[in-house]
């Protein structure tokens, strides 16, 4: 064993070049992010006079608080709930109304079927950005602006997550729809008691992506959500930024984008394994 | 408990026939394998039973009541699954009372059934666990127990033994029939297994291409096939086939001679050369090639002598032994 | 590929895909054919009524020295941030490849930055290269280089790509990762026993069997770069300066939103429908091609 990775796998000094190699890349990533936290615990002074330090400050508590509790046009607390709802939203809109497609296209005959698959195939991969203006109308004309169906409702509109139950609810035996069926259950009885429960980790790692997905939207809320209450947190730090020639409050900004990544940073690191398998089952 | 009934059932596909019409009476408690190659329409004569599949044609009564537009709950039978079906993130307890939670069944009466069914497959200790957790046997059982628990006038078992290794099924064959003696329910059993059948049946219907060749009780078919298929298809290694011309006779017709019903002689009917022997142990069994390339095979007791490969020999049988099939495969 | 089991019933599956049905309805179908719609007038100066100039935007806009720049623009854009981020990720993914133990601690450190929103990615990035409070700014100030990414049309095209770029290293490392672990070793330990030296056996060994995945990532790379990068291009150069930041999808939002050149903006958005569609085209041929193989 050891003689044959030999071969192919460096040792010695070659070994440590290889984790040297990665170590950079590791550094390459993760400085804009610990610059950021830096900046979050140290004062403004100390920021606009630079070079600012490179090891975090004493004013983390002051920071953090002030952005939550005030922030700069709203409280940060109040974007991290709209951008909570907006992401919780979405993901769990998009799995329950996929869901009951996929069940009626796998497990049922009806008419238009074929019309239907065809019209949510044509949806697939056209994201918001492309139909912002007509969409944006549509919404107005709701009244939906600044509202949490607005920010949720359009984004909701999308056939992966359809496809994949479909993929998956297509791997299912078909003798278990026999077998409820045999022993009395209706179909929706058949979904409820057997199909999603059977479910349950391709709607996590489904969950783990849409969740993020959600989250990170940013030129949606920017278009609808004039009102800073409504500011979801990542839409939110932009607007942070003052306009014309004054200096920004960067120890505030730094810290509102720590926290607007720390949710989703959160579900990926520790749903790595749901995250991986989503990830790569919904670009199958 | 109750009589099953198939009178003249037909099933199609579109414009293809699969099932030509199927009529029997299967009395309470009777055991009736179908059996047949795969593709012969078997499998959905019995989920036409279950009400999995529709009926084209004809009528499917149990307990002399027509069943043909009833939802397969409301057709009082129990089916167990080739794959077993378990309902994978259910416990085996889960899993024997789903059937009967839907029905409404009192809390107290479920668990005493499933307590019961367990007790009868040995499957107590394992109530608590997931389907994955289990055995094939014991995943076997389960589908047995969700069968049991429901009471139901009739079983239907679709292969349930095809995913077991020889040995399992060899006792799960006995531990199935011992225990359908016990609980004396009406049984339907589908399998492409014509030792199963001839083991487990106490009737059984051989079905070819969609037709029920022959239906009876499986020493009487073994004896007195129908049709060269079901001659063919039932015992093994199966029964030789010459044409007449080997033997001088009309070329029309087609004689079926069982292996151990031939002998090896010094002269005989035909010759053939030897080919091959398999000595079993108890028996011997010698494969000939005869001159027009027909194979044949002969069952021998271990003691008798067995030819020398590549020699020539005669073969004879009893005249009672031979069965004659007409150019459309039936006796005459 | 079809279910043998069906449940009875019509009006049971079509209450189950209405939900579907609508939402696609109202703010996909819908928005679509107003696009489309739209793009075919011009409203009037007080934006009281509609003028039918057929497909005129469509000649102005591919007539625009604007729209034609951004058009370069998002060309090269798109492959800056594709090369960029593939080729740091399948050099990171070849190096964890190497690795018996370990590459799986890398892997948690390195697939994170895909939580992190394109457009927090931009402020961490223009927070860097600020050009009074940036840490990078300055020590480049002290080489003696004079970063301005808000003057310097260049500098402003580096900082959005590697901006964009950043934020996909961890998706593509990821898909890399699988790629090479999903190649079986034997081939490789038959090729060093055939004596091919590293680089020999990655050139004719690995980066053959690897192909599928870095179409597949080239695909999404660049629908990535085309789409959801806005947020990296809004926070740190808003399309500047003088546009040469500003990608397509920029641009339909500036002219919509900013401009209020409604049937501009309809028309680039069907001009970008037709571009996502053959993208996701291409991509299907691609998933078509993975399925029969």
């Amino acid at each position: 064993m050891a003689e044959q990775t030999g071969m192919v796998e460096k040792r010695g000094a070659g070994l440590w070049l290889t984790h040297l190699g990665l170590i950079i890349g590791v550094a390459f990533i993760f400085f804009p992010i610990w610059l950021a936290f830096v900046a979050s615990t140290v004062s403004q002074p100390e920021i606009v006079r630079p070079p600012m330090p490179l090891l975090p400050g004493d004013q983390f508590f002051e920071n953090y608080s002030k952005a939550l509790t005030a922030g700069i046009n709203a409280p940060v607390a109040l974007m991290l709930g709209n951008s909570l709802f907006m992401a919780l939203g979405i993901a769990i809109g998009k799995i329950a109304i996929s869901l009951l497609s996929a069940f009626a296209i796998v497990y049922f005959k009806f008419p238009g079927k074929k019309l239907f698959f065809w019209l949510i195939f044509l949806t697939l991969m056209l994201p918001v950005e492309v139909r912002i203006v007509p969409t944006y109308e549509v919404i107005a004309n709701f009244g939906m602006l600044n509202s949490y169906q607005g920010l949720i409702l359009p984004l909701i509109a999308s056939a992966t997550a359809t496809f994949l139950f479909r993929q998956f609810f297509m791997t299912v035996p078909d003798e278990l729809a026999e077998a409820a069926r045999v022993d009395g259950a209706g179909p929706m009885r058949f979904f409820f008691d057997i199909l999603l429960p059977m479910s349950r980790t391709n709607i996590a790692a489904l969950f783990v992506i849409l969740f993020i997905y959600g989250w990170n939207q940013y030129l949606w809320p920017l278009l609808i959500t004039t009102d800073p209450s409504m500011n979801t947190i990542v839409m939110g730090i932009k607007q942070m930024f003052p306009s014309g020639d004054d200096i920004a409050d960067w120890p505030v900004i730094m810290a509102t984008s720590i926290l607007a990544m720390v949710p989703p940073v959160l579900v990926v690191v520790g749903m790595q394994k749901l995250f991986i398998r989503g990830l790569v089952e919904s670009e199958k | 408990m109750a009589t099953l009934t198939l009178n003249n059932v037909k099933k199609s596909f579109g414009k293809t026939d699969v099932i030509h019409g199927v009529s029997i009476d299967v009395e309470d408690g009777e055991f009736i394998v179908i059996v047949g190659p795969s593709g012969c329409g078997k499998s959905t004569l019995l989920r036409m039973v279950a009400g999995l599949e529709t009926i084209t044609d004809g009528e499917v009564q149990i307990g002399g009541r027509r069943v043909n537009e009833e939802e397969p709950m409301a057709r009082d039978i129990a089916m167990v699954f080739q794959n077993y079906a378990l309902y994978p993130h259910m416990s085996v307890f889960d899993n024997m009372a789903y059937g009967l939670k839907i029905a409404k069944v009192p809390r107290s009466e479920i668990e005493q059934r499933v307590a019961q069914a367990a007790k009868l497959l040995q499957l107590e200790p394992y109530l608590q666990r997931k389907p994955r957790e289990l055995s094939g046997g014991q995943r076997q059982r389960v589908a047995m127990g969700r069968a049991i628990v429901r009471k139901p006038a009739v079983f239907l078992f679709d292969e349930p033994l095809s995913n077991l290794d020889a040995k399992l099924r060899v006792q799960m064959r006995l531990e199935i029939r011992a225990l359908q003696r016990e609980l004396g329910v009406t049984s339907l059993y589908v399998t492409h297994d014509q030792v199963e059948a001839m083991t487990m049946a106490d009737r059984m219907i051989v079905m070819n291409g969609g037709v029920a060749d022959q239906i009876g009780k499986p020493l009487e078919v073994y004896a007195n096939p129908a049709t060269e298929f079901v001659a063919g298809f039932i015992g093994s290694p199966p029964t030789n086939f010459i044409t007449g011309d080997l033997l001088g006779r009309s070329s029309e017709i087609k004689l079926g001679v069982r292996p151990e019903h031939m002998r090896l002689a010094e002269t005989g009917a035909m010759q053939a050369r030897a080919t091959y022997c398999e000595a079993l142990g108890a028996e011997t069994l010698v494969h000939l090639i005869c001159e027009d390339g027909t194979q044949v095979t002969v069952r021998q007791d271990a003691a008798a002598s067995f030819p020398e490969e590549g020699s020539l020999v005669g073969l004879e049988w009893d005249a009672r032994h031979e069965m004659r099939f007409d150019a459309s495969g039936r006796r005459c | 590929m079809e279910k043998r089991v069906k449940f009875k019933g019509i009006w049971l599956p079509l209450l189950l895909v209405l939900p579907q049905i609508l939402i696609t309805a109202i703010f996909f179908f819908y928005p679509a054919g107003q696009a489309i719609w739209q793009s075919l007038f011009i409203p009037d100066p007080f934006g009281l009524s509609m003028q039918w100039v057929g497909l005129g935007n469509f000649e102005y806009l591919l007539s625009d020295r604007y729209y034609r720049a951004s058009f370069i623009t998002t060309a090269v854009f798109s492959i800056l941030v594709t090369v960029v981020s593939m080729g740091v990720a399948l050099y990171l993914a070849i190096l964890a490849d190497r690795l018996i133990k370990g590459s799986g601690t890398y892997r948690t450190l390195l697939i994170w930055p895909y939580a992190v929103a394109p457009a927090v990615a931009g402020v961490l990035w223009l927070f860097m290269f600020n050009t009074r409070v940036g840490v990078v700014t300055w020590y480049l100030g002290l080489l003696g280089y004079d970063w301005n990414h808000v003057l310097n049309e260049g500098e402003a095209m580096g900082l959005v790509v590697v901006a964009s770029a950043w934020g996909r290293i961890s998706y593509n490392f990821l898909f890399f990762l699988a790629g090479l672990q999903a190649i079986p070793r034997s081939v490789i330990e038959a090729a060093a026993i055939d004596g091919a030296h590293f680089w020999t056996r990655f050139r004719t060994i690995v980066f053959p069997l690897l192909s599928p995945t870095t179409f597949f990532l080239l695909v999404v790379n660049i629908i990535y770069a085309f789409f959801e990068t806005f947020g990296v291009i809004h926070t740190i150069t808003s399309g500047g300066p003088q546009q040469a930041t500003t990608i397509l999808v920029y641009k339909v939002y500036s002219d919509g939103f900013v401009g209020q050149d409604l049937g501009s903006s309809a028309a680039q958005s069907v001009i970008l429908l037709v571009i996502v569609s053959l993208l996701t085209v291409i991509q299907f041929k691609y998933i078509e091609r993975r399925v029969h193989y």
